[in-house]
């Protein structure tokens, strides 16, 4: 199941297994190994499989081709993949930010917050936790301390706005 | 103290019924065994030997009467009538229902409680000084740093599903009574370059630890200004992340990344990261600094030096009163108070227990003897932080009434010690017991006196809950081959002189631990220069080897 903020949503980008020649254009998701050769693909709009042990600072020479990156999580307690969001944000990745991977509705507003904007979670996980788990999740925990990725404010950010 | 706005009370009612609804989806199957474990240790719930053990957050040590009360009614209403004061400055239940959790959460709610992050692979609760805002020399209250930490790492949505735990302390004085160097990072108020008119601000270390591979912490930084704190503890703590390891849980601490990478290595990139990242998003604003701040002025204190004549008269007649106020008392910068130390090691006693009824005997003299305010210590104490002299005879009878008058701080019978077998699902060996067994031995306050400052901590695994690597007697226990067995280390110091211990050698059969301190004591008695020197003082000026002949001769 493929979903983001506002419910389930539809994915665009198949992925191309190693092996498998690139579309001539539109959509493809490749692994970080082939990310070399398919960037010479010119008219395919990129996206990046990224494993949780990927140094975000390796992108970065990439950011301006890509449309997306799909950050590995191999399970919902590794929790690398919400640094290495966060990092791709900090240095300044704007295209869409996806984690693939086992995670749970519990973790949709962490997630959300480190600059994801899609989840990819297996089936066992979206028939256990249908999506209005997930959205219940976003609207049952409205504050944190943190300001957020998405540009919502801090309980620091609301206390100064209140106080004026 | 501080006073949670709107804010912080939703915060944690959100918390609250999210921890409800997450129960309920446990129930219904959404979320599997795996996936409910972590999410219920994140909220303090543990999972023991014979029951579930409920750990409650007291943020930095600090809590007043009414949280104090709730405590005790938590003690009675939900479990046994009785709560473990933890080393991590919170407190802990052993015997809760699953079923009953959401409700002692929203008990706790009532009075700006919660049990979040006491638990889990997350930032755990920063604990501080007892007496911050009573010690003379300190540079700056830690507790305003301490109540920024626990904003910023309260469901830090990068940091909650970390490698690890990782715990952090802050002090504001040189003289150290937080454990410092033993914590993931230790966070020490400085004056630049030390300058006594320099500007305030951090000194950072990282990378200590006990556990199985114990670890004094590296200098990280020597002065971090004050308003960069917050980004600097995310790049540490991002760089930890993404580099520490997560292929076997004993080798995830940041103490190992440290010390595998060199902390040059680890500091270029902590620096590198705190250089990139947007640090007024994560900074908090002065006016927000302020505001805390506030909330730990030092409180108006009158002069009370006309009232302390029961006080003379009683430290002249009763001498009991006198030693445990020459034992208990801690000079506070306000001249005709001190900071009083509840022990909560009664000769015979489980470390760090307290039943209900002594919940409510602490906050009544807290309420009406010290500005309405409690602290706990990492040596599973009780601090009464602002006690005037003139009150000091009452306060001592009143304690005295509850069994809590103890005249040992600091002493051999002030043991720490893990929960171990008894209540603990990690623990290879009894602890308590050993705790409780020694404390008989050297029940005599003559011989306790005489033998002056000694710090024995025990841990009933590896893991070393109880602090033993830094006990001036450390003792560890073991299973070995379904017999506890237990060695013991010597010259440990959890102090600004951080020291781990060293072992003696073989281990010691459960029944032999009292006359092995025994022996331990002996040796230091007979050695030591004057009246004066210190076990630890005489440890390091004599060595291990009288120690060893003791203990081992034929």
């Amino acid at each position: 199941m493929l979903l983001d903020a506002s419910g389930e949503i539809e994915d665009h980008w198949p992925l191309v297994a190693d092996g498998d020649p690139l579309p001539e254009q539109g959509y493809a998701l490749v692994p970080l190994a082939r990310i070399e050769r398919a960037l010479e693909q010119s008219r395919v709009y990129l996206g990046l499989q990224a494993p949780n042990d990927t140094v975000p600072e390796d992108l970065v020479p990439y950011f301006g081709r890509l449309g997306l990156i799909s950050v590995d999580f191999p399970s919902f307690a590794d929790g690398r993949g919400f640094s290495i969001a966060a990092c791709l944000r900090d240095k300044g990745f704007s295209g869409r930010l996806r984690a693939e991977g086992p995670v749970i509705a519990d973790q949709f507003g962490y997630l959300l917050s480190c600059g994801f904007d899609e989840l990819n979670v297996p089936d066992d996980v979206a028939i256990r936790q249908p999506v209005d788990q997930w959205l219940a999740q976003l609207e049952n925990v409205s504050l944190a301390y943190q300001r957020r990725q998405t540009g919502r404010l801090s309980v620091l950010d609301q206390r100064l706005a209140a106080r004026g | 103290m501080y006073r949670y706005d709107e804010f912080d009370h939703r915060f944690v009612a959100e918390r609250t019924q999210e921890f409800r609804n997450q129960v309920a989806r446990r129930l219904d199957g959404s979320l599997t065994e795996d996936e409910f474990k972590p999410l219920r240790l994140m909220n303090g719930l543990y999972l023991q030997l014979h029951a579930y053990m409920l750990r409650v957050a007291i943020p930095y040590g600090t809590l007043d009467a009414r949280q104090m009360r709730m405590l005790a009614h938590i003690a009675e209403t939900w479990d046994r009538g009785y709560g473990h004061f933890t080393t991590r400055q919170n407190i802990q239940y052993n015997w809760p229902k699953l079923a009953d959790t959401p409700d002692i959460l929203d008990a706790l709610a009532s009075v700006e409680m919660h049990a979040i992050q006491t638990s889990g692979n997350c930032i755990r609760n920063t604990t501080s000084d007892p007496f911050a805002g009573v010690a003379p020399e300190e540079i700056d209250d830690p507790r305003i740093t301490a109540e920024l930490i626990r904003q910023w790492s309260s469901l830090h949505p990068e940091f909650t599903f970390l490698g690890r735990k990782f715990k952090i302390a802050v002090t504001g004085c040189e003289e150290d009574r937080v454990a410092l160097r033993l914590h993931d990072i230790g966070v020490q108020i400085v004056r630049k370059d030390g300058n006594p008119d320099g500007a305030v601000g951090y000194r950072i270390f990282v990378g200590g630890g006990m556990g199985r591979t114990p670890m004094i912490s590296r200098e990280l930084r020597a002065f971090l200004p004050k308003a960069d704190l917050l980004p600097y503890l995310e790049a540490c703590l991002r760089v930890y992340n993404l580099h520490g390891r997560r292929d076997n849980k004993y080798k995830a601490r940041i103490k190992i990344l440290v010390h595998e990478q060199g902390i040059d290595s680890y500091r270029a990139q902590v620096e590198a990261e705190f250089a990139a990242m947007d640090r007024s998003a994560i900074a908090a604003p002065e006016a927000e600094v302020a505001r805390i701040a506030a909330y730990f002025a030092a409180p108006e204190l009158p002069d009370r030096s006309a009232d302390e004549a029961d006080y003379s008269r009683a430290f002249q007649s009763d001498a009991q009163f006198a030693a445990w106020v020459q034992r208990n008392t801690f000079q506070h910068r306000v001249p005709g108070y001190v900071a009083a130390t509840i022990s909560l090691k009664p000769v015979g006693g489980v470390p760090g227990d307290a039943t209900a009824e002594q919940m409510r005997v602490m906050a009544d003299l807290a309420e009406a003897h010290s500005q309405n305010e409690i602290r706990i210590t990492h040596e599973q104490n009780v601090v009464l932080p602002h006690v005037a002299l003139a009150d000091l005879y009452k306060v001592y009878r009143g304690l005295q009434g509850a069994g809590l008058d103890a005249a040992n701080k600091g002493l051999v019978t002030d043991i720490i010690a893990c929960p171990g077998l008894d209540y603990c699902a990690l623990a290879t060996a009894r602890s308590i017991p050993v705790a409780q067994a020694i404390s008989n031995r050297f029940a005599s306050p003559e011989r306790q006196a005489d033998i002056g400052p000694l710090p024995i901590k025990i841990s009933g695994c590896i893991n070393a809950c109880g602090h033993h690597h830094v006990g001036a007697i450390g003792i560890l226990g073991l299973d070995k081959a379904g017999v506890e067995s237990y060695q013991i280390t010597l010259g440990g110091d959890a102090t600004e002189r951080a020291a781990l211990g060293d072992r003696t050698g073989p281990g010691f059969g459960y029944d032999e631990l009292p006359e092995v301190v025994e022996k331990v004591v002996d040796t230091y008695i007979a050695h030591r220069q004057g009246n004066r020197e210190t076990f630890l003082q005489t440890y390091r000026r004599i060595g291990m080897q009288p120690f060893k002949e003791a203990l081992y001769a034929a």
